[in-house]
C-alpha cells in the first residue's frame, strides 16, 4: 500500500474531494496547516507596523490506496488542484507497511 | 437650587454610558493582544471596576471634591467614606476664596459622585494598553489603586474641584487633562519601566481579533455620549452642542487617520478606522462644551493624523506602548487642550472662554499650555517613582516562562479560546 500526501491550496479541497472519489478512493483525511515554498508570504499592517507572513495557509489531504492505484489517485490529485498559479502545493507518495481496519481487524488491503 | 428631574434623569442614564466604556475599552485593548493574553487585558480593565469604585466611595472622592474650590492641591476628608454624600442638591464651593458663584447642583449631591466615579474608573484602566501582555496582576491592581489616590484624586481636584487649575482659568470640559493626559503619562512611565514584550519590535505581535476592537470601539464611541455630554451636568444646551461635538470629532478623527495611512500605507484599516475615532474622542474630551460645530470637526481631523503620527514615535524611541496609550490618549489628550486654546467660544458656552481664533488673545492657551504640562509632570513623576517602588516589592513584571505561555495561563489560569474536543481535560479538584 502507498500513503498519498497533498499539501494543496484550501479553496481546491473541494474539488480534490470529488477527483478522488471518482477515482475510487474510499476515505481520507484532512488538516488545515500552514507552510511556505516558492510561494512566499505576503505582508499586513497593523498601525503602520509592517508584518511578513511567511506562513500561509494550506490543506493537507492523506489517503491510504492500493499499490496499483497510488500513481492514478496522485494524478487525479495534481488535475483537481492545478490552477496553474504559484503556491499550488506538492503530492508525493510513501510506502505503508502495515494498515488495520480497527473495527474488525482486517489487515493490508483489506482494511482499505 | 432645586433638584431638576430632566437632569437627574440625564445624569444618571449619563453615569451608566461611562461606565460602560470601560467594557469597551477592555475589548478595544483586548482584540490588539495575541489571544494568549486577551484575558488578562478583560481582566485588569474589569477588576477596576470592582477596586476602583469601592475605593472611591472610601477615600478617593473626598480628596478629589472635598474642599471645593479651595484653589489648592487636593481635597480634604469632609466626605470620607461617603460622609454626607446623599440624596440632597447642594451647592460646592460656597466657601471658596476664588470662585465668583458657587457651582449649583441640580441633581443629587450622591449622582455627582456615583457619575465622577466612573471617570476615576476608566482612567487607570487606560493605561492597561501600554503594559500589555507582561505586567503581573497583583502588581497591576497594587499599582492602579495607589494611583487611584496618588495621582488621579489631585489631579481630578486641580481641575473638576475647583483646586488651583481651575482657578488659574484653565478648561478642560471631560477631562483632556484630568483623564487622557494623566493616563497617557502615568502609561509612558510604565511602559519605559516595565521594558519591552519580549520580541518586540521583531516578532509579530499584531492584533488577534480586529473585531473586538472594532465592538470595543463601538461602545466606547456610544458611552462617549454620557463622558462628555454629561460633563455638562445638565440637560441643556451645552450638553447638546457637545454630544453633536463629540460624535462629529470622532467621526473628522477616523477620515483623518484612514485617508493619512491610505496615502502612507497603501491600505485603509479597520484598526486605523477605530484607532482614529478614538483619537477623535480623546482630543474633543477637554473641547466638547466650550467649542462650535465646525471647530470639533477641525480638532478632530487634526487629532487624526497628529495621532497617526505620534504612535510611530515608540520605534524611534525604543518604548513599548504596546497598545498606543501615549500615541493615542496623551497625545490626543495634548492636542485637544492645546487646540482649546484656539477654538474655545464664549459664544457658544459663556462659561467658557473666547480662545485665540475668537478674539480672547493667548492668555486661555497660555493656561491651557500650563495646565497640560503641569498634570503631565506630575503624573509621569508620581507614576515612575510608585512603579518602581512596586517594581522592588513584588516586581512589576511576569517572569520570562509565564510571559511566553502568555498572562490567562499564567496570571488567571484560564484559556479565553477553547474550541473542539480533542484536548482532554479531566476534573482534579
Amino acid at each position: 500500500m502507498k500513503l498519498i500526501t497533498a499539501v494543496i491550496k484550501p479553496h481546491k479541497v473541494d474539488d480534490v474531494k470529488e477527483a478522488l472519489k471518482a477515482v475510487g478512493v474510499h476515505g481520507m483525511t484532512v488538516d488545515e496547516v500552514k507552510g511556505f515554498g516558492r510561494q512566499g508570504g505576503h505582508t499586513e499592517v497593523y498601525r503602520g507596523a509592517e508584518y511578513t507572513i511567511d506562513l500561509l495557509p494550506k490543506v493537507r489531504i492523506e489517503a491510504v490506496v492500493d499499490d496499483t492505484d497510488a500513481e492514478g489517485v496522485a494524478e487525479a490529485i495534481v488535475e483537481a488542484a492545478r490552477t496553474g498559479k504559484i503556491g499550488d502545493g506538492k503530492v508525493w507518495i510513501i510506502d505503508v507497511g502495515t494498515l488495520v481496519r480497527i473495527r474488525t481487524g482486517e489487515r493490508g488491503s483489506d482494511a482499505l | 437650587m432645586a433638584l431638576d428631574s430632566g437632569n437627574t434623569a440625564w445624569m444618571l442614564i449619563a453615569t451608566a454610558l461611562v461606565l460602560f466604556m470601560t467594557p469597551g475599552l477592555a475589548f478595544f485593548y483586548g482584540g490588539m493582544v495575541r489571544a494568549k493574553n486577551v484575558l488578562g487585558m478583560l481582566m485588569q480593565n474589569f477588576f477596576a471596576m470592582g477596586l476602583l469604585a469601592v475605593l472611591w466611595v472610601l477615600l478617593a472622592f473626598t480628596l478629589a471634591f472635598g474642599a471645593f474650590g479651595n484653589g489648592g492641591l487636593i481635597g480634604n476628608f469632609d466626605y470620607l467614606g461617603f460622609k454626607h454624600v446623599g440624596a440632597q442638591v447642594i451647592e460646592l464651593g460656597t466657601n471658596s476664596p476664588w470662585m465668583t458663584s458657587p457651582l449649583a447642583l441640580t441633581i443629587p449631591f450622591i449622582l455627582f459622585a456615583a457619575y465622577q466615579m466612573t471617570f476615576a474608573i476608566i482612567t487607570p484602566a487606560l493605561i492597561t494598553g501600554a503594559t500589555a501582555d507582561r505586567l503581573k496582576f497583583g502588581a497591576y491592581a497594587t499599582f492602579i489603586a495607589i494611583w487611584l489616590i496618588l495621582v488621579y484624586a489631585p489631579v481630578a481636584h486641580w481641575v473638576f474641584g475647583g483646586g488651583w487649575l481651575a482657578k488659574l482659568g484653565a478648561l478642560d470640559f471631560a477631562g483632556g487633562a484630568v483623564v487622557h493626559i494623566n493616563a497617557g503619562a502615568a502609561a509612558l512611565a510604565l511602559a519605559i519601566l516595565l521594558g519591552k514584550r519580549r520580541g518586540w519590535p521583531k516578532e509579530g505581535m499584531h492584533p488577534h481579533s480586529l473585531p473586538w476592537t472594532l465592538i470595543g470601539t463601538g461602545i466606547l464611541w456610544f458611552g462617549w455620549a454620557g463622558f462628555n455630554a454629561g460633563s455638562a451636568l445638565a440637560a441643556d444646551g451645552v450638553a447638546a452642542q457637545a454630544i453633536l461635538n463629540t460624535f462629529v470629532a470622532a467621526s473628522a478623527a477616523m477620515l483623518g487617520w484612514v485617508l493619512a495611512e491610505w496615502l502612507k500605507e497603501g491600505k485603509p484599516t479597520t484598526l486605523g478606522a477605530a484607532s482614529g475615532a478614538v483619537a477623535g474622542l480623546v482630543a474633543i474630551t477637554p473641547c466638547a462644551g466650550y467649542v462650535g460645530s465646525l471647530a470639533a470637526i477641525g480638532i478632530g481631523f487634526a487629532a487624526g493624523i497628529i495621532c497617526l503620527l505620534a504612535i510611530q514615535l515608540k520605534f524611534r524611541f525604543g518604548y513599548d506602548d504596546s497598545l498606543d496609550v501615549v500615541g493615542v490618549h496623551l497625545v490626543g489628550g495634548l492636542t485637544g487642550a492645546l487646540l482649546l486654546g484656539f477654538f474655545a467660544e464664549k459664544a457658544v458656552n459663556p462659561a467658557g472662554a473666547d480662545g485665540v481664533f475668537f478674539g480672547g488673545g493667548f492668555t486661555l492657551l497660555g493656561h491651557q499650555a500650563v495646565a497640560s504640562l503641569s498634570v503631565l509632570a506630575f503624573s509621569l513623576v508620581v507614576s515612575l517613582a510608585l512603579a518602581k517602588v512596586i517594581d522592588l516589592v513584588i516586581g512589576l513584571r511576569v517572569s520570562r516562562e509565564d510571559e511566553y505561555a502568555g498572562l490567562d495561563l499564567s496570571q488567571h489560569a484560564e484559556t479565553a479560546y477553547n474550541f473542539g474536543d480533542v484536548a482532554s481535560m479531566g476534573r482534579i479538584g
